[in-house]
């Protein structure tokens, strides 16, 4: 063993090493055997409520929300039996009672958001698997919701913990599908009211002569399946993303949407709406579908999964991740071959990857997101709860909020993005505090080894041994140029 | 009145070094008020004290001078001009409540605003050789105060640190700025090449920010705080206020103009704050060191060695610009490019403290500035 391998396992593929001596005699044996003892729903994740509650709450304010509109003259969303209620006399002036309502879900759904955030840094804390829990942030911010729209601030947490959690070493087409047909990603993505122009239902409204609201065509979430989740930038065509959109018309899901709903379905539920698919047969990236009805849009999918130009794409993001900003061509040739040959199978490009050479050769060659960092440095000083607030806004503070990255390409995966001079300086003001907070109680001289075996260096240890007093000590470990980076 | 209580507690503490021939502690008034401002990012005091009587400073500086819109400078004498920013302390001035004291310097030779502000705090020869500040060991000197000296800021000054008691305050907004721990990331990062230019440049750029990237602060909002604290009969009676943003590489006039009105705010809030208490008030503003004697290229002046101070108070005999001139002539200038020190900051701390207090200048210059072979300035205050 290479006496930086351990720093390697612990820091670079793990979510860094905590206070105390770490056994680990094999450390490429140690993150394959912690798939085993994965955790898909740990305690902390599994206390908070799910994408059902998320969508009741949206429901309710809906029900809310409604009336108010129509006192105020809008144009309501909803069936058309609806909108022509005589409108309900409101106690207070509709405008403040429809702010009131708006007010209320935000703060709801703040809460439901604050909730999710804590779950995730607790259950990065105190895990026994973190290479797993790495591959969960990575793939996370691969299929990115934004929590900024109203709809899915409380969404973006609940698909990261059921949509990407239980499908980290699966195949990645079902990883695909499973955060496809997630609420989040129907309704950041504008899928879930997306009615083929030649459906059932748009044909049924154009014979009413219905022109309150166009029904029609949303191509956001076909754009990003191939831009960003499979295929990449430049490996497909304006008449793919057509394609592609139309395939999944009818994609929807109970509680959330305001058009007009065929088959009722659970809140927050995926459902198939086969009065607003458009039918016929579609051709995407040369190849044609003629299934109907859902079936089509999976076989696209499944598809795309699989496809060479998804192969290379993901293993380039993977490779960046885990190796350097520039990843080696070589091992990314390797990782998207070996995608093809076993069908996108997510566990054969995780153990290829912790075998490539390239992996271990150059310690420390990433810079730490703040999200890395964050995380690394409370597991250093032994952090294991997240009972208020603090880190989540500490998180906003030095330029990563939790699942707030603005777009659906995510949060970049390279140093520049994030070594940058305020950022440096604010992560430095943070080591300070959190120094502060844990006093003396941890001797950064005994500890800096521990964390950093093999790549801790003289100019650091003296630094710390020079320090004024135990926290200007930890302050400094946690500032270290070996602990800004990964 | 010699109050024999205050006295003994004050010897008990300090030991038998007090009980030396000549101590003038017990005759010190305990109602004196003692203001530290510093001004990190090094002043360019050529701008601020203008040596309009040096035929070589029309030369160096030309028109490199306070913007058109500033207004008219304020004639201190025939030799001296001041900054038109600094409107209410020239109206302090011609009532003989303040005074500049001119090519003045810290001990420290170099150019660098960390080490530079440490030896400036300390009261050492050195950056880093001493571990408290000299206003704390200025502290058991005094003649008993009700409540300890108090920094507004979120963390105590290195000027302020030390084993005497000292509280610090400041709005909840301010995030903690340790700028022990900064330096020190600084001379850790000095190997690694991306962190350390990154670090300077977030550096630079704090210092060009000022005091609004610390969230906002307003200096002359402190100083009313300061005022209040101090003010109070049984208050702090040592204060420490900073006010960052003067290290003005670029864009000189513009930047310097807006620092040297908080700097004039600053000493406006305490005077009016103070109210009759501005009587037994000194107040210093200093700064880690002067700026070049000449311009660079970027309308900016660059680090350099002697500047100016800045005192006001009602105790002061001011109305005077206080110097021992060296002179801007190509010759005259140390190093061939920064206004010569001529006289010593220690020596104005020294007896400007010992002489507001009542405390012998030369046990301030040896117990506050570990006994510096250097005379205390006097004659500051009225008598």
């Amino acid at each position: 063993m290479v006496s930086t391998d351990l720093a390697v396992a612990l820091n670079r593929f793990g979510l860094g090493a905590g206070p105390g001596a770490t056994e680990i005699a094999d450390p490429r044996a140690w993150l394959i055997g912690q798939f085993s003892h994965f955790d898909v729903r740990p305690a902390a994740i599994a206390a908070v409520p799910g994408s059902d509650v998320m969508a009741r709450q949206f429901r309710e304010y809906l029900a809310q929300i409604r009336p108010l509109l129509r006192a105020n003259g809008f144009a309501v969303p909803g069936n058309n039996s609806a909108a022509m209620a005589p409108a309900i006399p409101a106690a207070t002036p509709p405008a403040d009672a429809e702010k009131a309502v708006r007010t209320e879900l935000r703060k709801q759904y703040q809460a439901n958001y604050g909730g999710q955030a804590r779950a995730r840094i607790v259950s990065a804390l105190v895990t026994p698997a973190p290479f797993p829990e790495r591959l969960v942030h990575f793939w996370a911010n691969h299929f990115a919701v934004s929590a900024d729209k109203l709809q899915t601030i409380g969404l973006a947490g609940t698909m990261e913990f059921e949509a990407v959690r239980p499908h980290i070493a699966g195949k990645f087409g079902d990883l695909l599908m499973a955060v496809t047909r997630h609420p989040a990603m129907l309704l950041y993505l504008d899928q879930a009211q997306s009615i083929g122009p030649g459906s059932p239902v748009a044909q049924a409204a154009a014979l009413r002569g219905n022109r309150r609201r166009p029904l029609g065509l949303n191509e956001n979430l076909a754009r990003e399946i191939l831009e960003l989740h499979t295929l990449g930038a430049g490996d497909y065509a304006q008449a793919d993303v057509g394609e592609l959109a139309r395939a999944l018309t009818g994609w929807s899901i109970g509680g959330f949407v305001r058009r007009p709903v065929g088959i009722e379905a659970p809140d927050g539920a995926f459902v198939f709406q086969p009065g607003w698919h458009e039918p016929g047969a579609r051709t995407v990236a040369g190849t044609t579908y003629r299934q109907s009805g859902e079936d089509q849009g999976r076989a696209i999918l499944q598809a795309l999964a699989v496809h060479p130009a998804t192969a290379r794409h993901l293993a380039t993001k993977l490779a960046r991740h885990f190796v350097a900003d520039v990843p080696p061509p070589a091992l990314v040739d390797r990782l998207a071959a070996a995608h093809i040959a076993s069908g996108g199978d997510l566990m054969v490009l995780y153990r290829m990857l912790v075998a490539a050479p390239e992996s271990w050769a150059t310690p420390e060659p990433k810079f730490k997101t703040p999200w890395d960092w964050t995380i690394s440095a409370l597991r250093a000083l032994g952090v294991r709860d997240a009972p208020d607030l603090k880190i989540v806004g500490a998180l906003t503070e030095l330029g990563q909020p939790i699942w707030r990255p603005g777009s659906p390409a995510g949060w970049d995966d390279s140093s520049a993005s994030w070594a940058a001079p305020d950022a440096l300086l604010r992560r430095v003001e943070t080591a300070g505090r959190l120094a502060v907070v844990v006093g003396d109680r941890i001797d950064a001289r005994a500890l800096a080894p521990q964390i950093l075996p093999g790549v801790l260096g003289a100019a650091t240890t003296q630094a710390i041994a020079r320090a004024e007093t135990p926290q200007q000590g930890l302050a400094l470990l946690l500032a270290s140029p070996e602990f800004m980076r990964r | 009145m010699i109050d024999r209580r205050n006295f003994l507690g004050r010897a008990a503490l300090v030991g038998g070094a007090l009980l030396t021939p000549g101590l003038a502690l017990a005759a010190a008034p305990s109602d004196r008020r003692f203001v530290l401002i510093i001004l990190r990012g090094a002043m360019d005091g050529l701008s601020v004290v203008m040596p309009v009587g040096d035929p070589a400073y029309a030369a160096l500086r030309g028109n490199f001078g306070p913007p058109p819109n500033a207004g008219a400078a304020i004639l201190l004498n025939s030799d001296f001009a001041l900054h038109p920013a600094l409107a209410q302390t020239g109206a302090l001035y011609a009532r003989g409540q303040a005074a500049f004291v001119h090519a003045i310097a810290s001990p420290y030779r170099e150019r660098s605003h960390f080490d530079a502000q440490n030896v400036l705090e300390t009261g050492g020869t050195a950056a880093y050789a001493l571990k408290d500040g000299w206003l704390n060991r200025l502290l058991p000197l005094l003649p008993a105060a009700h409540q300890p000296a108090v920094a507004i800021s979120p963390t105590v000054p290195m000027a302020l640190r030390g084993s005497a008691p000292v509280t610090s305050y400041a709005p909840s907004r301010l995030p903690d700025a340790n700028a022990d721990l900064i330096a020190r990331v600084g001379s850790l990062y000095a190997g690694d090449p991306q962190l350390h230019a990154l670090w300077s440049q977030a550096i630079d750029a704090r210092m060009m920010a000022g005091d609004d990237a610390r969230g906002g602060s307003n200096p002359v909002a402190l100083a009313r705080l300061a005022a209040t604290f101090l003010a109070k009969p049984d208050g702090a009676r040592v204060a420490v206020i900073e006010i960052q943003g003067w290290d003005t590489h670029s864009g000189q006039a513009g930047r310097l103009n807006t620092v040297l009105k908080q700097l004039d705010g600053v000493i406006g809030a305490l005077h009016i704050g103070l109210g009759d208490d501005w009587a037994k008030t000194v107040v210093i503003a200093a700064t880690e060191f002067g700026r070049t004697a000449a311009p660079n290229g970027t309308g900016g002046t660059d680090h350099g060695t002697a500047g100016a101070a800045i005192l006001a108070g009602g105790a002061l005999k001011g109305g005077r610009a206080i110097t021992d001139w060296p002179g801007l002539a190509p010759g005259q200038l140390f190093e061939g490019r920064d206004l010569k020190p001529t006289a010593d900051l220690r020596a104005l701390f020294a007896g400007l403290a010992g002489e507001h207090f009542g405390v012998d200048p030369a046990l301030v210059m040896r117990r506050a500035f570990n006994g510096a072979e250097v005379a205390p300035m006097h004659g500051l205050l009225r008598a």
